[in-house]
Order: structure tokens, then sequence, then C-alpha cells
């Protein structure tokens, strides 16, 4: 099986211009350059930050060669595990039952569901302090009939095992439903007419299918978390990125915290190595001629009470939570007298800033994809491998790096959009090209093949064929870029121009000054204004399904 | 299908497009020092602020009005600020760096251009570095925050180092990573020597004081009952009161036996080196250490005026009544000794 499908997937043969054998064809033009193109472009941050270290004196060494620096790489690489394993936990059910089934008020579940992720994370910090932190809603609850006066502590590992997981797992939510969507039902159903089980049929054939769509998720879950500041700071859990903001929050020490980086940096090689070992080179498209059809959905039965029970909880806890916490916020500054002062012009701008970065990325990460599952090869994988580095860093480091490398080499265009943009794709090219490589696997490369051998060039080929076929993949992307770009600070702060407000520095400069009914006017509209793409997903794939 | 598809992203694509093309606060690039008409009828200033805009901006635009210069402010963190300006080295588009506090300024300080005795000779002495490369423009005193359903002003230590007592065991909090307290640190170490400073420090954490991320949340988890008495800065009250009303259980103790524990520190700005502007920025710090800009501080945003004869807010305790030690700003721009102290006692990574 593996090594029928490894010759599926080699590369497209072609003859002439390379001249070379046909096992290595080189892939088209149109795909190579733009791909080497992006990663140069996205590895930049790293380069800037070998540049800093090496500025370092032998200080620097003393520093990261502490126990205290293994200790935070424990803690570190401890709450990427769990997060990662919680995350798989909840969404493997999460996503069928959102797919799948005949859930009641599937498509509601649905859209609320990936929906945490554009919740910021120090909203979910303060959430999970004022719900459960001492003296917090939960305490308050229980001391009246049990006369209970302590909670189990909250800060610290539990606290940002919570809040992280909570705007992390959509992550792989949102990829685990692309790729159920996308299966071909055929082979389930031939699964159980051979006579297994509706489980067997789930481990046997949906579950391996799901595979690249777990791992790719899985990797954006760990390696946010590996990024993540707002919550590990509010819930007092000392991670790599906390330390590192500590670093030039407390000391101004660009080398040190260039130096941590670099570890954090060697940290997400060895995630990203660790991923793709699980994710092997099977096949998931369809082969044989015939029209795909969508699935048949599963009947729950009496089962649909836990199922919505289980999604009610979900949904209460990663979003209800949050958002209560914030129109309370709110309605108390209203009724206070406080003034909202909110102008249309950051609603306007991140709406903006963010669609911009959502169509930028969606196409910057086409070639990326198209190589690594096209043209699977040592090159094309590190490529993709590549773009990932980016994503694992703290907003902080890339924002830094851009204002180096733009004020001092870019100067005319330093604190305009194009640079602001720029440091969004390196942020966030990962989330699209995952997504869009989930959703290429599932397209046969013979569509493409029969396209070119019917007269197209590869060019044409891609936006006629592969484009369309991939479609959900792309889209998937482009929604969670912009989801995070309208939550995204350091580096919407250090880098747009001069005046340019969105919602999420309103939120920021509010909370800063403790002015509770401001910051949460606009992280309200944040959210609000993020579940429009999530909608338009859901409903445009059932508009296809039917 | 693919017809809808290709629509869509048309249609995206034309948003953006119109979108830019009307968008309110996407400009063309930064206003960098005038290239093609320099210092005709209006002028411009970049000032990157470490101060929040809540803070400053109303100050800033009575600036504006008064002389007619259009200033353009950029708001982050202070820390994120300096590093900022160090990133950007000559080529730094900043005219002006107001700081939260005088180890963000003194993170530049070799960048900024000194000042002139007009502007330095306003600031009372003890607000400015002796190298005149910037000024005080505001200050704040740190103070102990206690819950007062819990606890009256004559419970409270006469001297901060009382606080390492026993007694205190679970009852205090702090936030180890703020600029202030680490501040407060320095004039520890100024005041009662490395040694005594590592005593406090492991006297504190062996009162298991509870770690805060910022003075915002030591204010409100003083308010909560979660800890009785914080250590922040005294304006951070302030805003609360202003929020929930005089009902907010927590009001400020000013150490009475006076040491580092009531040390005043400085917001603080300075003139970049490379300003092409030095002309205005200096006009600039000069409104903000007038009469009208320190009434500003005093009166909004509960801060003590650096400029002698301004009267301080009624609610706060009045300058000469604070036993705050005295203390060389060279002493307190020390931050690398504290850091490595705290390091050392593992209380910041």
């Amino acid at each position: 099986m593996v090594t029928v499908a490894a010759k599926i997937l080699r590369p497209v043969i072609r003859h002439g211009k390379s001249g070379q054998a046909a096992h290595t064809a080189w892939p088209p033009a149109v795909v190579w350059i733009p791909a080497v193109l992006v990663v140069i472009a996205v590895l930049l941050p790293v380069f800037y930050l070998v540049l800093r270290s090496l500025g370092a004196g032998g200080e620097i060494w003393e520093l990261l060669f502490r126990v205290r620096t293994l200790q935070i790489l424990g803690r570190t690489v401890g709450l990427v595990v769990a997060v990662t394993a919680v995350s798989l936990v909840l969404t493997l059910p999460l996503a069928w039952l959102t797919t799948r089934t005949d859930l009641p008020l599937r498509q509601m579940w649905a859209i609320l569901t990936p929906l945490p992720l554009v919740i910021p994370s120090y909203v979910a910090g303060f959430t999970i302090v004022s719900a459960l932190g001492p003296r917090g809603m939960l305490q308050q609850l229980l001391s009246g009939p049990f006369g209970l006066e302590r909670l189990p502590e909250i800060y610290g590992f539990p606290g940002a095992l919570l809040a992280i997981t909570m705007v992390s797992y959509p992550y792989l939510l949102v990829a685990l439903q692309t790729s159920l969507r996308g299966i071909d039902p055929c082979m389930e159903e031939a699964s159980r007419s051979l006579g297994h089980g509706p489980w067997a049929t789930f481990r046997r054939v949906t579950l391996p299918q799901l595979r690249p769509a777990i791992a790719a998720g899985s990797l954006l879950v760990g390696l946010y978390t590996l990024r993540d500041f707002g919550a590990v700071s509010l819930l007092r859990y000392e991670t790599f990125t906390w330390a590192i903001y500590l670093q030039y929050q407390t000391s101004f020490d660009r080398m040190v915290a260039a130096g941590l980086s670099l570890v954090l940096v060697a940290l997400a090689i060895v995630i990203l190595i660790a991923e793709a070992r699980t994710r092997g080179r099977a096949r998931y498209h369809r082969s044989a001629a015939g029209v795909k059809h969508s699935p048949i959905l599963v009947h729950l039965g009496k089962w649909r009470w836990p199922a919505l029970i289980f999604c009610s909880f979900v949904v209460l806890l990663t979003l209800v939570l949050p958002m209560s916490l914030l129109v309370f916020w709110a309605t108390r500054g209203i009724a206070s007298g406080e003034s909202l002062g909110l102008a249309w012009a950051p609603v306007f701008n991140s709406a903006y800033v963010s669609a911009l970065a959502a169509i930028i990325i969606a196409i910057a990460a086409l070639p990326i994809a198209i190589l690594a599952v096209r043209h699977s090869g040592t090159a094309s994988r590190l490529m993709e491998r590549a773009t990932y580095i980016g994503f694992a860093l703290p907003g902080i480091v890339i924002a830094l790096a851009l204002v180096f490398f733009a004020a001092n080499y870019a100067t005319p265009i330093y604190q305009t959009l194009g640079v602001l943009l720029f440091a969004y794709l390196i942020l966030f090219l990962p989330q699209a090209v995952g997504s869009t490589q989930s959703s290429l696997l599932q397209v046969n490369p013979r569509t493409e093949e029969a396209a070119r051998s019917l007269g197209r060039t590869s060019w044409q080929a891609i936006l006629t064929i592969t484009l369309p076929l991939a479609r959900p993949g792309i889209l998937a992307g482009a929604a969670l870029v912009f989801l995070t770009t309208m939550k995204e600070l350091p580096a919407t702060l250090l880098l747009s121009p001069t005046g340019f407000k969105t919602l999420a520095t309103l939120v920021w400069s509010a909370t800063s000054e403790a002015f509770f009914a401001q910051a949460a006017v606009p992280a309200l509209l944040l959210v609000l204004i993020s579940s429009i793409p999530m909608a338009f997903i859901v409903f445009r794939e059932r508009g296809n399904a039917i | 299908m693919p017809k809808r598809f290709l629509a869509l992203v048309g249609l995206l694509v034309t948003l953006a497009i119109v979108g830019g093309a009307c968008a309110p606060a996407a400009p063309t690039p930064a206003p960098s020092p005038a290239p093609a008409a320099p210092s005709a009828t209006t002028q411009t200033l970049t000032v990157y602020s470490g101060r929040s805009e809540a803070l400053v901006k109303p100050i800033i635009d009575q600036f504006s009005k008064a002389t007619g210069v259009k200033v353009n402010v950029r708001y982050a963190g202070t820390s994120e600020m300096a590093a900022t300006i160090l990133e950007e080295g000559k080529n730094s588009p900043a005219d002006v760096f107001f700081a939260q506090d005088p180890g963000g300024i003194g993170a530049v300080v070799n960048m900024l251009a000194p000042l002139p005795e007009s502007i330095t000779s306003k600031v009372l002495p003890q607000f400015r570095p002796a190298d005149s490369r910037w000024v005080g423009i505001s200050g704040r005193a740190r103070v102990l925050a206690y819950n007062t359903a819990k606890l009256q002003e004559s419970d409270l230590p006469d001297d901060i180092w009382d606080l390492t007592d026993p007694k205190w065991k679970g009852r205090i909090g702090w936030a180890p990573t703020n600029a202030s307290f680490q501040a407060m640190v320095t004039a520890m170490r100024k005041l009662w020597g490395e040694d005594k400073t590592r005593q406090w420090l492991a006297g504190i954490q062996a009162n298991s004081a509870k770690v805060y991320s910022n003075n915002t949340a030591q204010v409100d988890a003083v308010s909560k009952g979660e800890i009785d008495v914080a250590m922040p800065n005294h304006y951070y009250l302030y805003s609360f009161l202003r929020d929930k009303g005089n009902s907010f259980p927590v009001r400020n103790y000013y150490v009475r036996g006076g040491g580092p524990g009531a040390v005043i520190l400085v917001a603080g700005a300075g003139i970049l080196e490379t300003s092409q502007n030095k002309e205005t920025a200096q006009k600039f710090l000069e409104f903000l250490l007038s009469p009208t800009g320190q009434q500003y501080f005093a009166s909004q945003t509960f801060e003590y005026p650096v400029v002698p004869g301004i009267i301080t807010h009624p609610l706060l305790k009045p300058l000469p009544e604070i036993k705050s030690p005295e203390i060389s700003m060279a002493d307190m721009a020390d931050l690398k000794g504290t850091l490595s102290l705290l390091r050392e006692s593992g209380i910041v990574p």
C-alpha cells in the first residue's frame, strides 16, 4: 500500500527542459520561484536572531546554560505536550459530531465550536482567573452550599493549560472538520459493507485518513503554545516566551532575548521533525473514477443527549464564559458612566487589514503547499517545514526583526501597511499552508495530469483544476489567518502606520489603564466580526453538501 | 462552483482595493522628517510614547492647539518602544521618546541629545539625571496598598523591611517584573547594600508573596481580599476609585519611616540625537514642564509635578510630607545589578 502510494505521489513526470531522469522532475517555475521567495522572507527573523546573539558576549552562554533555563525548557515542553493532548481528546469527537452526525443544531455547533480562536489569549486568561481563581465565580458559588473556602490553585500549570487549550484547540478542530468533510465516504461505506462496525470503521478507515489533519492541527496547537504570552503571564506559568518578554521588559537586553529565542527556534524544529515523522507518506485522495458524494450522516439515537451536553459544555466554557465576562465588564462600565469613545476607524482598520492579510497569505501559501504535496522531496519538505518557524516565535521577536530590517534597509516603506502585512505573513503563513496542504492531499494528481495532457500549461492547470478542488482548505486557511490577524497585538503596535488603530490595540490600551468597559466593547466587536468568515465557511460547506 | 469561488476572490480583492483607496488610516509612508518642504507652515513632531494614550493624549492635543505643531504619536509599552528605538538606530523617525520609567529611557540614553539648560533648570534636581540627556516629566510614589476591611493604616509597618516579618506570611503580593518595583529594589541596593536587599527579597519570598504581572492586578487582588497588602505605585488606586467608586476597599499607605519603600520615581522624556526637529522637540518638552503641562499631570493623572510651585491633587499626600530617600538618577539607572540580584534569587528568569 505504502509503496503504491509513494509511486502515485511521485512528481508529475516531465520531459524536456531539465533533461533529467523522470523520477527527479523539476517542479514548474511558477511554483518553485514564489515558494523560494516566500521561504526566504519568513526566515528573515531567524537571520536577525543569529545576528543579534552574535553581538552578545560570553554572558549569553552563562544565561542559557543555567539550571533555570532547563527548568523553563521542561515547563514549556510539558505545557506543549499537555495542551496538544487535551486538544486532541477534545476535538476528535467534536469534529466528528459536527460534520458526520445528525446532532441537533449541527450547523450551529459547527460555527460556534471553532470561534474561541478569535478570543485574545489574555481575555482567556482573565476568564480563567475570574471563574476559577481565588474568590472567583466558582468559589463563590460553592462557598454558599458547601462552605468551600479554597479551590485548588489555578495559577501555574493548570490555569495555563486551560487558558491556552481554550484559544488554540480550534486550530486542530478546523483542520479535522475540513478533512472530515473532504474524505470520500465510499471507503467508509465499503468498510461497513465488509462487515466492520461503525467503531472499527472509524478506527481503521477514517482515523488513518485523518492523520495529515491531526498532524497539521496538533502542530499549530503545539507551536502556538510555544509562542503564547498573554495567558502564561496572567496565570504565572513561566515558559520560554515569557522569559523572552521579560528580557525585553526588564533588562532591555536584546542579545539575551535573541539567544533565548534561538532556543525556542530549536525547540520548534524538534517539534517539526517529530510531526513530520508521524505524517507518513500515505495517499489520501480517491483514485477510482466515479462521483464523490456526501457522507450519510450517522444517526446518534439516544446518544444525541450526551453529545449535546458535551458540545454545550465546550461552548459554554470556551465561548460563553469569556463573552459573558466581556459583556459584564461592558455593562458595568457603561452603568458607571464610563465613556466608550469607540470610533469606526479601528473597526474598519481591523477588518480591512485582516482581510488583506488573509488574501495575501492564502496566495503565498499555495506554491509551498503545492510543492510539498505534488513534488515531495527533501527540498520541498524542508521549505514547507521552514514556514512554521515564524509561527513558534513570540510576536515581539518578529516585530523587532522587521523594525530592524525595514528601518535600516527599506526606510521608505517602514511604518507602512506593507511591512505590517509582511509581519503577518511570517506569523501566520503556516496556518494557511497546513490547511491548503490537507485539502491538496485529497485531490487526485491525475486530474491535473489529465489537464496537462489536454494541452493546459502548468499555470493553467493549477488555476483551473488544482485551486478549485483544493478550495475548502484554501478558504479555511484564509479564515484562520483572518481570525488571528484580528487579535494580533505586538507586531500591530510596533509596525503599523502611525495613528493606525485596530480593535486589538484599543483593547490593549484600555486594559493597560484598567478601563475595563473600554476594553470590553472592542473585544466583543472583535469576536463578532471574526465570526463572519467562520459562518461563511460553514454555510458554504452546507451548500456543497446538499 | 469554481465560478463562485473566483467571484468571491474577486469580491474580496475589490473590497481590499476600494478599502485601500478610502481607508482613513491607511496613510502613505510615515511622516519622516519633511524631505520636500522643510519647516514651511505646519511643523510636525514624531513622539514615541511608552505612556498610554489615555494618560498623555489630552496634553499632547493641547500642545498642538497652542503651537500649531502636528504631533504624530506612536503608542506601545515603554520597553517595546525602547527596543524599537534601539533597532531603528540612526534611522529612527522619532524626535521625542516619552517613557513610563527611568529604566526605559536609560536603555536608549546613548541615542539621546543633551538638553539645554533652559529645559533642565526647570526640573527639581532629584528628578533629572546629571548628564542632562533627559528630564523627569511627572512623578509617582511607591506605596503599600492595603485592604481597608482587614487593616488600618496603623497596622502597617514603619519600614518596608518589616514586611519580612512572619506575621505577613501569605498576606502580601508583589509584581517583581514591573519596572517600578525593580527601581525600588535598585533604591534598596543603594540605601541598604546588596546583602540586606538580598535578605529582604528572601524574606518576602519566605512569606510566600503572591506574584502578579503588574500593578493593576496587584491592587485588584487587594480589593478582592486575595492578599491584604500590595506594593504598587500610588496612582493605580485612583483609576479604580474612578471606575468603582469610593467604596473600593483599598487605600494607599506612604511608608512612614521613609527609606526605599518611599522612593519617588519619574516618567521621563528625551530628544533623539538623530532628530531633525530638535527645536520643535524642545518646545514640546518645555510645554510638558510648563505650569499648564504640570498642572495637567497633577490634576488629571494624579501624579506628582516635578517642577516647583505646582499644587498636587488634594487626594494625594503632598510631596514634602513623603519621607522619600535622597538618591541620584545615576544610581537609579543601575538596573543591571538589580536584575542579576533578582535572577540570582530566582525571582525573575
